[in-house]
């Protein structure tokens, strides 16, 4: 019987390389009637496969930010949304249940490794139970395996890129609100701006900052601003080598730069690209840059009396 | 486009008031320096609000003027130096090193009155 099953195999891969067309016919249709056989199966066994799924998602320490009630209900509709992929191999109502699912964990602090790894834990689950069910016909169930693994993989893929371009999403809009939050210059006397700078200056950043501080001395007729940039930890080349720059343009517009609260990572990094200090007005903190501002811009600051 | 300069007390004030060509700009260094001496002025200001392009050649030129008429025993400051035209010449290395840059003409005015009041 298998040396009969074996010829027509080979009649088969005779006439493939003649007519390929008919070869990839033959097989897909042999591949679909596969999947049914698959799908009829992973139905039938829902419960039991789904409760030893959720079991080894639990074992291995997944989804930790979930409870057991939740990951149930999730694993429900993966296990159904996954063998429905199978079944029409169209993805994308999985790809949409996967964005969907992302944007709802994401917030709860559930990371790529987990998404990637309850998928592939579905992955190993089911193809035990196929293991287990074909495990007296070798032949038939390599066939499985050859229908089923590529599917899988690619619904495994399905959901991690899901997963990871959510995840993107929510990191571009919180860059954009970030963004947004736009650098205040504020006047503090008459003709002495300051500008806090807090968080990381990165080149465009640096740009927008250097726009608002030029035309703020501008529109503020400022002649001593202090930059304070106690809140930035750390600063590249690029961005160091801006600050210096901004700090030479005010000049330029007749005003004096005094910066303060330098950390010692930046303080390393400017001394590392060399600047000429004589250019830069460095003071400790944002308090010693104000007052050596308001001297000299002539103030005097007094105390009336002692406080109550 | 001639550069005129004005007489005003002890100051020199010349106004840029259009883009200059590299003759004009010369044009305007020998005659800054000699009239320094001629009206035995203390200052010097040179306003370049109108301009909104610095090459290397004009922001060289400012610079030579400042020198030179620090050697002739005044000083020079330039003023109103658009936003712009200020960071694109800290990018191209043009930072006028020991010149006096103020504002605008009343700020080099009260600059200078500052500097003249503290020499006597």
């Amino acid at each position: 019987m298998a040396q009969v099953e074996q010829t027509v195999k080979d009649m088969k891969d005779t006439g493939a390389r003649n007519n390929q067309t008919m070869e990839l016919t033959t097989r897909s249709n042999v591949a679909s009637e596969l999947l049914r056989e698959l799908v009829a199966h992973l139905r039938q066994n829902r419960t039991q496969l789904r409760e030893e799924w959720v079991t080894r998602i639990s074992e291995t320490r997944l989804l930790t930010a979930m409870t057991k009630d939740e990951i149930f209900a999730e694993a429900t509709s993966v296990y159904d949304s996954y063998v429905e992929a199978l079944e029409t191999g169209t993805f994308e109502a999985l790809q949409a249940y996967a964005r969907n699912l992302s944007e709802r964990i994401i917030p709860r602090g559930v990371e790529t490794h987990e998404v990637v790894g309850i998928v592939l834990l579905l992955r190993d689950v089911l193809a035990r139970s196929l293991f287990a069910k074909y495990q007296t016909d070798f032949k038939k169930l390599n066939r499985i395996l050859d229908a089923y693994e590529p599917a899988a993989n690619r619904i495994a893929n399905t959901v991690a890129v899901g997963f990871v371009q959510e995840r993107e999403r929510v990191i571009r809009q919180q860059q954009e609100a970030i963004r947004e939050l736009s650098t205040p210059v504020l006047q503090v006397r008459e003709r002495l701006l300051i500008l806090p700078i807090i968080g990381v200056i990165d080149p465009q950043r640096a740009r927008q900052l250097t726009e608002q501080l030029l035309r703020g001395i501008r529109t503020n007729r400022a002649k001593v601003v202090v930059i304070d940039i106690t809140g930035v930890a750390a600063m590249d080349a690029t961005v160091a080598n801006h600050l210096v720059q901004t700090v030479e343009a005010s000049r330029l517009l007749g005003a004096n730069v005094i910066v303060t609260g330098l950390s010692p990572e930046i303080a390393q990094t400017l001394v590392t690209i060399g600047i000429d200090l004589g250019k830069m007005n460095t003071v400790g903190d944002l308090q010693g840059g104000i007052e050596q501002a308001e001297r000299l811009l002539g103030y005097k600051v007094a105390t009336l009396a002692e406080p109550s | 486009m001639e550069v005129p300069i004005l007489k005003q007390g002890g100051v020199l004030i010349a106004t840029v008031q259009a883009a200059l060509s590299d003759a004009d700009l010369s044009q305007l260094r020998s005659g800054l320096v000699q009239q320094v001496v001629r009206w035995r002025s203390r200052g010097v200001i040179v306003d370049v609000t109108a301009m909104d392009v610095m090459d290397s050649f004009a922001s060289r030129t400012l610079r030579e003027i400042a020198h030179m008429i620090r050697l002739r025993g005044a000083e020079t400051v330039i003023v109103g130096i658009q936003p712009e035209v200020a960071f694109a010449m800290v990018q191209l290395g043009l930072t006028l090193q020991g010149v006096a840059t103020a504002l605008d003409l009343e700020e080099g005015l009260t600059y200078l009155n500052q500097k003249f009041e503290r020499m006597h």
